[in-house]
């Protein structure tokens, strides 16, 4: 039988199995070997929720998806073209991601009465014969008889010899979408140095498999995907919240401001504070407190100290830091808040995404409580952002809200390393310490300057003490005061101050299309990567769309009522009920339209396409 | 053991006096609070502290007692309800030199705050944490609060507090606190002497402060601070010393097995030989004698005890973190910006 070798654009391939499967690190695999290959990429690991379930069931279930191609790539994928499925109930979960004439690679090892049942499938069902009456191609090996025998002479327990049954998948997938084997190779030397038989294993699988898919000649295609036009760089892999970790580090060395970062575990944000603790000779203290208001106080403590204090939390945790943010609003010190954003209201579904915290951070206080709020449009941009959200704080004064979510706070794609020369200066409004003479004029801690910011004036500095607290200050004193009018002017400039912010960010940019015309798409946080696909592909079928996306949620960019003007429509696409759109609507009096769904996932480009399609019709 | 502390090893302002850490602002307490006497206490220790001014911070919540701050002429941040220790915490992680105070009440230390008064002293942290308990809520006008007494009417608790109080120090202790001690407003000597050792401990001190509310408690403590009474219902403890109470210190306390009990020292059955002797560094006995919490003003009761209960040298939580942050500058050297940021694996598009 002869093999077709076939050119394929993009691909995507979701890896799916038990926990103990090793599916993630088949994954990560599969995507450097794919990035050094050339190809742009974007994934999604999957995880179950709960920690451990039980081995075999659909809720034990973990899955990795990977889209990779020759051209431009903004999303891990809506369907996939090839599923690998490790047992009965990685199919049951997944077969709703395949697209119909899919490729489905199983393991049939999995397929017993016993993983059947486990699976919930009824005792006559029989998923694999029903699956090629769809119309799906699959193809079955059976995984663990394979590597067993191809590790018969290793001396392993079976136990062990079992591990590497995710290699010899691997192997079958680098020939069928002809990749080589080195890196992957070389990753197992490195990760087993201290256990070379156990990395021999591993290798001798990994060959196995690619051998066995040209031996047994179970595809009848095989597929090369070429490098994509990428900007020329040098890059690495990076999630969301790794990007964070690195955007913090690297404020800390750029600016020389000590970084505190006061932090609670949650998911999906814990890995920022796990990342940073490590960080110490970076010149970043971390620090795990006992909840989520006692992280943001010690944070609010290191700010007073002189330090750029930080905390990282999720929805539910950023509500019970809201008073304190109050607090930081009143005393102007610099402070940022990482929301990695969760499905909600409550614990919600902490595993899966939503984009429903905006209204939160713009209006979620006690009292008029303005502050800065941004956002991060893929795991990448979150490094940028980062630094830009504490650039903010710092030079302003004021509380900044970052918002990402857990879609790309897991999500990972390649990342061009940037330039450290290129970061901008970060300019700390600290307070020389001055001789306070019997005739010298006393220290005012609240006389701002032009951009109506005011000193940071730290303990340790001789001539500066003052007290400040959450009571109404006078204007210049910061002593208590209680004068209505006084109050009302106080409240005015904080709103003011944050307002004044946008003179110090970049114009909004149109991100895709044309300045002006029928339907512009106004996006913000993890949802770039659907929406510039679904823009992209309809302008292709020439479609009048334009896309932006939005950076700087509060203050907005000066130039965004313009751009919103220039259009016939305006369509918000959200992961909410509507929240931006509002926002929009309030501010700019334009009848701007909503696309909402909240399913815990990202939106599908399908969806998209469909929803501007329609709004470009009539 | 130093008695003194330098903070950045400057010991300077030998000519400052107590008034110049008075702040220009006007006292604003009930006529009569008892907060005024501490007041007076903490800004007559400052000067022996040898501190500079910009190097104090004192951080308190929400209260009466949390207004401290704007009369110390010092840094000071009047912060949230109960959140005093955290601000503190982050404060003194990031800056271990300055000398850090946390002036707190007991509704904002033990009610809305309790969660971050036990781990603040469970970490250790070298703050100073001064508890003006009044058994009551002042600032919102006369609730009780966890440390009023079973049975006390106030506007919300017209039928009398069904609520079962804290024993502060018992709660301290338990977090396992490294310096626990007791004082009374209407003794600004013993006062001034407890601000004193509280200053001096390494780690975090926590000094309960029996503090008159004249408005809506008054005389909540009157019998241990009243002087005809205190001498039956006070126990002053001293390091080292017999536990001695009663006029021209006729009683003791002696321990029957791990049963404290009181002995009459004029009866010719019992000498000072035969008494508790008070030990600061012992745990065990310490425990016992933040138990000693009755309602002693009934007949045969054990009195209440004043002074250190329990002083331990450990590490503080900021010293451990500075060891820390120091032994990775060792073991990395400076942090590399451009190799973190590289990471493990990299590849060139060319």
């Amino acid at each position: 039988m002869s093999i077709t070798q076939k050119q394929k654009k993009e691909v995507t391939i979701r890896f799916a199995g038990d926990s103990g499967d090793g599916i993630q690190l088949t994954g990560s695999q599969f995507t450097s070997t794919t990035a050094l290959s050339g190809n742009d990429l974007s994934t999604f690991p999957d995880y179950p929720a709960e920690i451990r379930a039980p081995a075999g069931t659909v809720a034990g279930v973990s899955g990795f998806q990977i889209h990779f191609g020759s051209k431009a790539i903004h999303t891990p994928g809506d369907m996939c073209d090839v599923l690998v499925v490790m047992n009965a109930a990685a199919l049951k979960a997944n077969l709703k991601f395949l697209k119909s004439g899919g490729i489905i690679i199983a393991n049939i090892d999995g397929f017993g009465k016993k993983d059947l049942s486990l699976a919930k499938y009824a005792p006559d069902e029989t998923p694999i014969e029903d699956a090629k009456a769809s119309g799906y191609i699959v193809i079955e090996i059976d995984v663990t008889k394979m590597t067993r025998q191809s590790l018969k002479d290793t001396g392993l327990p079976v136990k062990a010899i079992d591990r590497s049954k995710n290699m010899f998948v691997l192997g079958v997938l680098y020939w069928l979408f002809s990749r080589p084997l080195d890196s992957t190779i070389q990753f197992l030397k490195r990760k087993f140095a201290k256990k070379p038989e156990i990395a021999e294993a591993n290798i001798k699988a990994l060959n196995d498999g690619f051998t066995y898919a040209i031996a047994t000649e179970i595809f009848s295609e095989r597929y090369s995907v070429d490098a994509a036009p990428i900007e020329k760089g040098t890059y690495r892999n990076i999630t969301g919240n790794d990007a964070i970790v690195l955007g913090i580090a690297a404020v800390a060395k750029k600016s020389k401001i000590p970084v505190f970062l006061g932090s609670y575990p949650i998911t999906p944000a814990s890995e920022i504070l796990q990342g940073l603790s490590g960080l110490k000779h970076f010149g970043v203290t971390t620090f795990q407190a006992e909840d989520e208001i006692a992280a943001i106080g010690s944070a609010i403590g290191a700010s007073f100290g002189g330090s750029l204090g930080m905390t990282t939390s999720s929805g539910p945790g950023v509500a019970l830091k809201s008073e304190a943010i109050g607090l930081a609003t009143m005393l102007e010190l610099p402070l940022v808040i990482v929301n990695v954003q969760r499905a909600g209201p409550s614990t919600g579904l902490p595993t899966k995404t939503e984009q429903s915290d905006l209204l939160q951070a713009y209006y979620g206080r006690a009292g008029e409580s303005p502050v800065a709020v941004l956002s991060a449009s893929s795991p990448a941009d979150c490094f940028e952002v980062t630094y830009e959200a504490c650039r903010i704080a710092v030079e302003h004064m004021i509380p900044v809200m970052l918002l990402t979510d857990g879609y790309i706070a897991n999500g990972a794609e390649p990342w061009k390393l940037p330039e450290i020369g290129g970061l901008k200066p970060i300019d700390p409004r600290y307070v020389k310490p001055k001789d306070n003479g019997q005739d010298a004029p006393p220290f005012l801690p609240y006389k701002r300057d032009d951009n109506l910011v005011r000193p940071w004036a730290v303990p340790g500095s001789k001539g500066l003490e003052h007290r400040i607290g959450g009571l109404e200050k006078d204007h210049e004193t910061g002593n208590i005061s209680y004068d209505p009018d006084n109050h009302h002017l106080m409240t005015e400039m904080r709103e003011q101050k944050r307002d004044l912010i946008a003179n110090f960010i970049p114009a909004q940019k149109i991100d895709e299309g044309n300045d002006k015309g029928k339907l512009l798409v106004v996006g913000w946080g993890s949802t770039y990567g659907s929406l510039k696909s679904a823009v992209t592909d309809t302008r292709e079928e020439g479609l009048d769309v334009s896309l932006i996306h939005l950076r700087y949620l509060n203050p907005f960019p000066k130039n965004l009522g313009n751009i919103l003007g220039s259009f016939d429509k305006v369509l918000v696409p959200e992961i909410n009920r509507g929240q931006l759109s509002r926002i929009l609507r309030d501010k700019y009096l334009l009848p701007i339209e909503s696309f909402n769904r909240v399913r815990g996932t990202p939106f599908t480009v399908t969806e998209l396409k469909d929803k501007i399609t329609e709004m470009c019709a009539d | 053991m130093s008695t003194q502390k330098t903070v950045n090893g400057s010991k300077t302002n030998g000519n400052l006096q107590a008034k110049d850490f008075a702040s220009d602002q006007e006292v604003r307490w009930c006529p009569g609070c008892g907060d005024y006497t501490i007041l007076k206490q903490v800004q007559t220790l400052m000067p022996k502290m040898g501190v500079d001014p910009e190097n104090i911070v004192f951080v308190a919540g929400i209260g009466c007692s949390s207004r401290f701050p704007y009369y110390m002429n010092t840094f000071g941040m009047h912060g949230i309800h109960g959140r005093a220790p955290t601000i503190a915490t982050g404060l003194k992680v990031s800056r271990p030199d300055l000398s850090v105070w946390v002036v707190t009440g007991d509704g904002d230390a033990l009610s809305i705050g309790g969660n971050h008064i036990i781990h603040l002293l469970r970490r250790n942290l070298d703050i100073n944490v001064l508890l003006f308990n009044n058994e009551i809520y002042g600032l919102t006008k006369g609730q009780y609060s966890p440390t009023s007494p079973q049975g006390l009417v106030t506007k919300t608790s017209p039928e009398g507090s069904v609520d079962n109080p804290f024993n502060p120090l018992s709660l301290a202790i338990g977090a396992n606190g490294s310096f626990i001690a007791r004082t009374m407003d209407r003794d600004p000597k013993h006062l001034q002497k407890l601000l004193e050792r509280t200053w001096q401990h390494k780690g975090t001190s926590f000094l309960e402060i029996y503090q008159n509310c004249i408005v809506f408690n008054d005389n909540a403590f009157g019998p241990y601070t009243d002087k005809s009474m205190r001498d039956s219902t006070s126990l002053y403890l001293e390091d080292s010393e017999p536990l001695l109470f009663g006029k021209d210190e006729a009683f003791g306390i002696r321990m029957d097995g791990c049963r404290p009990e009181i002995v009459d020292l004029n009866s010719g059955k019992w000498s000072k030989d035969d008494l508790w002797i008070h030990d600061e560094k012992d745990r065990n006995k310490a425990w016992l004698l933040t138990s000693l919490f009755d309602d002693n003003t009934q007949a045969g009761k054990l009195p209440r005890p004043f002074g250190v209960f329990y002083a331990e040298e450990r590490p503080s939580y900021e010293q451990l973190v500075q060891d820390q942050i120091s032994a990775s500058f060792e073991r990395y050297g400076e942090g590399n910006l451009e190799d973190l940021l590289t990471g493990e694996e990299t590849w060139t598009v060319k």
